[in-house]
This record gives C-alpha cells, structure tokens and sequence, in this order.
C-alpha cells in the first residue's frame, strides 16, 4: 500500500488526507499545531466563538473523514527536516509541548508527500511597529479565535486584502473596539479586481460585501486608499497616524491625521511557508510580487513523489486550498488526474485560480510603501536593523549583505522581514528577490540535545 | 481557571489558552526585552519568535504556541 | 602592472588589496559580488591551535600576527555602510577526555617548539575561564593568538578598502583566457575581455575549474563543512573551544563524515558549533547526520547546549589540495597566471600572509616568508595533477 504523508493540517492538508485515503493510500498527516484545522480553522474546543468560525461543517467532515479512513495524524508534531529522494520522502519531527525539551523524535518515511504548509501573514514594516500592542492582523485573528482575546480596547486594522474583514468583524466580537479598518489599496484597484466578471468570484464578492455589512452594524468604518503609516507611543501603542494613500502606495502629503488607540493590527496579504518545499528540492516559481511553489495540474512539484497545495502554491483562500489539496492527496496515492471523483475539485481549483489573480490585482503590494519608512526604521525586528542599514549594504549578495547587517539572521530567520528588506535592497540598487531568503535548512526549532539523540540512532554517522 | 506565574507574580487565565493568550488577557502586551524595548506577541502563530519566554527553567518558548498549565513558571528572557 | 584577480572572497580581497597598496592596477572579477560564497559559509577561524609544526604552521603564525594589524586598519578606516571584522582574540581552549591527555600534551608541546603559544590550563583556571565546560574534560591547553572575525564582513572590509585603493570589481564569470598557449595575458569574462598582465586564480574551492578554463592543471577538490547555529541566549562560552580531535580531521584524506567539535560564542549572541568534512563534491543536500553527531559532541563538551535551540545550519565547500597544503605562487607551466588556493578550512585566518606572497610572486616585492613550500610546481600537487 502507498503511504502519503502530509505536512500540515489546514484546509489543503486534510483535504489532501481525504484524497488520498480515497484513492486507497496509508496516510501521515503531521501538524505541529495542537489540534487539526491550520490557521483557517484555528480553535479551542472551550474557548472558540463559534460565530468565528467559517466553513465549519466542511472541517468536522474532513476531520471525520480522517478519523473513518484510520489515516494517522500527528499534531503538536514539529517537522524539521525533510528530504527526498529515489527511495521517497523522509520528515523527521519532535512531538510534544511546543518548543518543550526532550520532546520525542519521529520519522516519517512515505511514498510521496504533499506540502501544505500554507502561509502566514505579511506584515510590512511601519515606523513605531516594534512597540508592545503592534500584532499582525493574522495574530489578532488567532488570539480572538483561539484564546477568546482581544489584543487591544481600541484597535485600528491596517493593511490589504479582504482578511482585514474578518479580523476587524472576530476583535469586535470578542470585545475590542475596532477604530477603523484601513485598507491600504484605492477604490480603482479593489473595483478592477473586484468587479469584473463576477462568475469567477464564485460567491467571493458576496462574502465581501456581507463583511463589509457586518463592520456596518458593528459601526467600524471601513477606508479605502488608508494606512496607518506610523505607529506612536513611548512604551507600547498610544496611537496612530494614518494617512491617505496615492494608487503606488506613497502616502498623500497633508493627509496625516493622528488616531489613539492601543492595538494595531496589520496585515498586507501573505508569505507562503516555502522552508519544506525548498528542502526537498522543489522548483519556486515567481517574481517580486511573491515567490510560490510550482505545481503542474496534478499538483505536482518539480520533485517526484512531491506534490503541494494550498497557500504555498499561490494566495488563493481555503477553497483554493481545499480544492488542490483533494487533487494533490488522490493523485500522491497513485489516482488518476482525469478520474471522475476528482471532477468537482478540478473544476473548482480552476475558479479558484482566477479568484487568486484578482486578489492580487486589487489588493498587491505596490512599491511606494517604503515612502512611509525612515531610515532608522527597523526592519528585521529579529536583530534591530534598519532601513538604512540594508539600503547601505544592498549592492553586495544577498548572503554577505545578510552577514554585513544581520537582517533576516535572527530568531524568525528573515520570515517576518524577508520580503520588505528584499524591497529594500531592490529600491536600492540591488539585486533581485531570490529564494535566498526562504531557504531555512533547519525547518523549526529543534533543540540540541533532540538532534543529538539521532545521532546513536543514525546508521550513517 | 488557571494560575501562572510571570517574574513571580501570579496571572490567571481560562484553561486551555496558549501563554499568550493569557498574558493579553490579562492586559499585558510586553513580556520579552529586546535590544529596542519591549516585545510581546506579533504574529500570534510561532512564525516571528517575538514572545519567546521561559517556561518552567526552559528557554526560549513561544508563548503564543505553547497552552499554559496550571502553575507554569513564565519568566522573561532578555535579548543579550 | 595590471592584474585580474579572480574570486572576490576572502583570498581575492586579500590579494586585492595588498596589490593595490603595492601599486598594480587591480581588476577582480567574481560572478556573483564579494563573499558570495566560501567566505560567507565559515567560521572565521584565525587559528593556531590546530596547526602540527611545518610550512602551515608558519603561515599560520605569520597571518595571525598580520590579522591584528590588518583588522584595527580596516575597522579604523571604515566609511558608513561597510562592516567591522569583528576581529576578537578571545583565545582558543583545546581539551582532551580521559585517554586524550598524552596526545594532545605531545602536540602542544611540538607546538611549542615552532613558536605557538600553548599554555597548560589547571582545573581551576579552567573553571574560571569556561564555567560552563563538562567536569569530565581531563585536560586543557590555552592558545592565547586564536582568534577570530566575521568572515563574510571581514571580506567585505577587505574588498571595500582595495576599492578605496583602486581596484575594480567587474561582476562576471570568467569563461577562458586571453594570449596564447602557455602564456596567459588576461581573461574572457561574460562581461568582455579583460587584459592583463597577471591574473591571479583566487576561486577557492573552484579555482581547479577556473584553472582549467585558463588552459592549466590545478588539482583542488571541494570538501562539505556543515556549521550549526543556535539561538542567541547569554554568553556562556567565553573562548574558541575545542575538542582536541579536530587536530585528527584536518590532515585527513577519508572521504567519509567526520566531525570534531568546535564551539564558540558570536557578537550576535548566538553560539556556533562546528565542524564537519565531507568529501562528497558539491553536493548542497547535507542530510542530519552531520548535524546530529555535531549536536551529539558538542553537548558532551558543554552539557547546557542540550538544552538550547538550534536556529539553522549552513554549509560551505573549502577548497583543498591532494596534500593538504595551500597553493601559492605563479603556475608551472601558464606564465601569467598566479594561484592562491587550497587554504581548506583555513583560508580566513591565512589570507593575509597568502596575499604577501602572492604580492612578491606578481610584483616581486619582498616578504619574510618561504614561498617554496607552497608553490604549485612541489612533488605533492604534480604527483597527482
């Protein structure tokens, strides 16, 4: 029997799981979350507001699915590292407490593996971002969801995309008061990828506007062309100011206004977790706008046996996800791509694709955010560095400009600042985005006496 | 109910929430020192290492992934 | 005198601006930028510990006294934007396990018959300089000149000062020479043709290839060094540490893993364990087993590591020659053409002397050092060649 493995266990992991036990396979699905669902349907079986959820029914019939084709599932179950090759895929994982000590080691050895890491927000930087009460729209979203929290009284959202929507809608229902929400494109762009053809936003345009009615009743104003382009406060956040937003990004001269508040959340889109997939080997597709995982129709990668799906394959939502996680999990397990049960996900996956090129187009960074920078903005939250640090040190590679500044070499390896010191370094003179940044051999944090272990166990030291 | 410590002083929280979850709903937002201040949570799903802190003589957590016990020992960890 | 130096790592900026300071037109030319390779994948070792008596050694000794000299200037002399060395003689700290002692206690003391400093260490000044060392270490010898930079930033110092000197960078890969059988009188590049009267093959663990491309023979191989990084956390480890069998791998030919462990603290914070070797050409796909048997060694060398968080690894390919020596000096048979290679795993700490050398071969300026035992025309490079 074929064995599947797959990492992780958000809407592409569990359909992924779904496909392939119905193609026949022996399935591994490994989260290091505590509990099945991602960042989509992040929960607590006490603590979640159930009006936060969205979709929840098709997760409890994923989730049973699972449970009723005996496929193996690890959460708390931290993958850091993963290698292909002739002989298959092998993820080695510690299982425990997160970032416990002594937790125990797994391998997983598979005939193939689909990567569903998915995708975290992308926060760029803003002047004020390092001071206490700044989060990123996605942490407000999972404290709300998760932990029952608020992260501030008052809270002002800024960023792009629709994700603001749910975020402001999940901090007023678990109490906050949400001053605005802020989004960062102007009308122009979101009517261009909003507005035409509406049959391929299948159902998207409506979700939005039942959002932005939402907000109305919750009297949060909704802005277009806004952004919180500094963060004030001495210790932590007193207030913000915002500002209106030319159609590149670059704020408007005389169109600062000052707004107090004690929590900001921001949010420009997404950063797809690409460390796994470039491990073992996978070809990255993409320009400046953002780097993905190149998948064929069957979700293959460049690497046999090594399929994706979901966010690291393009910011496509979790119908997207759902949708190319079924496709890659039946045909990981040696189904057919033209077989009838796979219909429905081909179909959908196509629409979805065309959802994914409007959401870019309406909400894509534009390059004058770095406008809203000084030079002694920090950057790399990680190592303290500055704006004009990177810019100084951007026409040398990537790797020695790295060493030179420390961006991008901290405890989050450059995944909060990658692309906004990329954008730096490019503005600058520099060289072009590379995978440089998304190259992180050790896939989470492993601790040393963990590794240490393996080495008794080895064969091959 | 749960009870923790952070620097010695008790905080509670609803039982199953992460540390993070704790700490914000107890009204703190900084628990780590940086080389520029104050740091808590930021991106809330162990991607930034923000909140690191230790837990129970164990370094380098992040409070926002790791679910608070009864009788945690949270402490802060300063950024040398 | 114009000369094309190619590579701008740590031997090409070395060499650039030692001949630039001596007067030559200097042109380096390197594919990717400065440090884009070898000299961002080490640890900026300045070493003397690990060096057994002969020719190296005196290099080595001769470098280190130089690095001191060479990092105030650099670090003195530095406009906005181009990196310290962090150039730190923290002194390196060899120790032997029980059933070590008499071995390392032999080394140390032909050691010390060459000139290096190595100082027996009691359990007391032990405890004091490493607190957080294993009560199991049986013995211990101080070698104050060990020393170390920022490899990556140590280069781009160099290189950035060469250019205040003169120099040019031309960002281009090298695809042949220019002259004619024999006599070599610049290079091909992607970038156009540059002329030259020297060219000085500077390309670390791929200056065999360039070589080649040259039209001359040059054996040098890549070997695998895997490094891990932790998180940063507070200092706990005070000196370069090592286990005294690193001595054993540095001289060895085996193609298989070996690892010795080498563990030292940085600026940032972070603590840095190496190091492994592997012949395995340049294969980028490392596996966990070096990892695993460096994290396994090193926490028998400091137990708190155990529980400590490994925050990535890296990896480099060092360049070296069939026997273990670096190549220094004007080829045998390509009049025009100079190398400076094969340093292995110690290229940061003798770049500085290798670039005198490489100054008297080019320019015939003087230098205190024996250039012979490291000319590309010894028995032990040709044998093989």
């Amino acid at each position: 029997m074929r064995h599947v493995a797959i990492l992780g266990g958000g809407p592409a992991g569990l359909a992924a799981a779904q496909g392939a036990l119905a193609a026949g396979a022996r399935v591994s699905l490994i989260d290091e979350g505590d509990r099945l669902g991602g960042q989509f349907w992040r929960h607590h079986e006490r603590l979640t507001d159930p009006r936060l959820q969205h979709a929840w029914h098709r997760f409890e019939r994923l989730r049973g699915a699972l449970a009723g084709g005996g496929a193996q599932v690890l959460v708390g179950a931290s993958v850091w590292s993963a290698e292909a090759s002739v002989d298959g895929v092998r993820l080695r994982a510690v299982v425990g407490d997160a970032d416990g000590d002594g937790r125990s080691a797994i391998d997983v050895d598979a005939d193939a593996v689909v990567v569903a890491t998915g995708a975290h927000d992308l926060a760029l930087p803003v002047p004020g971002w390092t001071l206490p009460g700044v989060t990123t729209a996605g942490a407000a979203q999972a404290l709300a969801k998760r932990d029952g929290v608020a992260v501030g009284r008052r809270t002002v959202v800024s960023g792009s995309g629709p994700f603001l929507l749910p975020v402001a809608h999940s901090l007023a229902l678990v109490g906050s008061h949400v001053v605005g929400v802020h989004e960062t494109s102007r009308m122009p762009a979101l009517a261009g990828g909003w507005l035409p053809r509406p049959w391929e936003l299948a159902g998207k345009a409506g979700e939005f506007v039942g959002y932005v009615g939402a907000l109305a009743r919750h009297r949060i104003p909704y802005r277009t062309g806004s952004a919180v382009v500094r963060v004030l406060g001495r210790d932590r956040v007193e207030g913000v100011v915002v500002a209106r937003l030319d159609a590149d990004w670059r704020p408007m001269p005389g169109t600062e206004r000052e707004v107090a508040c004690d929590a900001v959340a921001l949010g420009h889109g997404f950063t797809p977790r690409l460390e796994a997939a470039l491990a073992l080997g996978c070809a990255i597709d993409g320009d400046h706008r953002g780097r993905f995982v190149a998948v064929d129709d069957a979700q293959r990668t460049s690497v046999a046996g090594v399929f994706a799906a979901g966010e690291v394959t393009g910011i496509g939502g979790a119908d997207a996800a759902l949708a190319e996680g079924a496709v890659a999990g039946f045909v990981a397990a040696g189904g057919a791509l033209d077989d009838p049960r796979l219909r429905g996900p081909v179909a959908a996956r196509r629409r979805t694709h065309a959802f994914a090129t409007r959401l870019e187009r309406a909400h894509g960074i534009r390059p004058g955010w770095t406008s809203w920078l000084d030079d002694d903005t920090i950057v790399c939250r990680c190592e303290a560095v500055t704006r004009r640090a990177v810019a100084e040190r951007a026409d040398v590679p990537l790797r020695a400009m790295r060493l030179a500044t420390r961006a991008g070499l901290g405890p989050c390896q450059g995944r909060t600042c990658g692309r906004a010191v990329e954008a730096i370094v490019a503005e600058s003179g520099g060289a072009a985005a590379s995978v440089g940044f998304d190259r992180r051999p050790v896939l989470a944090p492993v601790r040393i006496g963990e590794l240490a272990a393996l080495a008794d166990t080895d064969p091959r030291t | 109910m749960i009870r923790i410590t952070v620097d010695g002083e008790p905080v509670q929280g609803r039982e199953g929430q992460t540390i993070a979850g704790v700490l914000v709903g107890a009204g703190r937002t900084a628990w780590r020192t940086a080389q520029t201040g104050g740091r808590g949570v930021f991106c809330g799903i162990g991607v930034c290492h923000d909140c690191l802190v230790s837990v129970n003589g164990v370094e380098g957590v992040r409070a926002c992934r790791r679910e608070a016990v009864d009788g945690d020992r949270v402490e802060r960890e300063v950024r040398p | 005198m114009r000369v094309v130096v190619i590579g701008a790592g740590i031997m090409g900026a070395a060499c650039a601006l030692a001949l630039a300071e001596r007067g030559a037109e200097v042109v380096v030319v390197d594919r990717v930028g400065v440090a884009g390779e070898t000299s961002s994948r080490c640890e900026g070792n300045l070493l003397v510990s690990d060096k057994a008596p002969g020719p190296e050694a005196d290099l080595a000794i001769a470098s280190n006294a130089m690095w001191r000299d060479l990092a105030e200037r650099l670090d003195a002399d530095r406009p906005a934007g181009q990196p310290a060395t962090e150039f730190e003689a923290k002194g390196g700290i060899v120790v032997a396990f029980a059933g070590g002692e008499a071995a390392l206690e032999r080394f140390a003391d032909a050691q010390r018959a060459t000139g290096i400093r190595a100082e027996a260490m009691d359990a007391a000044a032990l405890a004091i300089a490493e607190p957080f060392l294993s009560p199991e270490v049986a013995r211990a010898i101080r070698y104050p000149d060990d020393a170390q930079v920022q490899p990556s930033n140590a280069t781009q110092a160099l290189l950035a000062t060469a250019l205040r000197h003169g120099a040019r960078l031309v960002i281009a890969e090298v695809t042949g020479g220019l002259g004619r059988p024999g006599r070599l009188a610049g290079v091909r590049t992607t970038a156009g043709p540059i002329a030259a009267d020297v060219v000085v093959d500077c390309a670390g663990p791929w200056s065999g290839e360039v070589a080649a491309r040259l039209g001359a023979r040059l054996d040098i191989r890549p070997r695998r060094g895997v490094i891990l990084v932790t998180t940063p956390m507070p200092q706990r480890v005070f000196h370069k540490v090592y286990d005294s069998d690193y001595v054993g791998a540095v001289g060895s030919g085996d193609a298989a893993l070996q690892t010795s462990t080498v563990v030292e603290s940085t600026p940032g914070g972070t603590v840095l364990i190496g190091s492994s070797r592997e012949r395995v050409g340049f294969d980028e796909r490392t596996g966990v087993a070096p990892a695993a048997a460096m994290a396994a060694k090193a926490v028998r060398l400091f137990p708190f590591l155990e529980h400590t968080t490994l925050l990535r690894s890296y990896f480099g390919f060092r360049p070296y020659a069939p026997d273990h020596l670096p190549v220094i000096g004007p080829d045998p048979e390509v009049a025009g053409l100079v190398h400076a290679t094969g340093h292995e795993g110690a290229g940061i700490g003798l770049a500085p002397a290798t670039a005198e050398l490489v100054a008297h071969a080019v320019l015939g300026t003087p230098t205190a050092l024996d250039p012979r035992p490291f000319l590309p025309s010894r028995r032990g490079l040709r044998e093989t060649a």
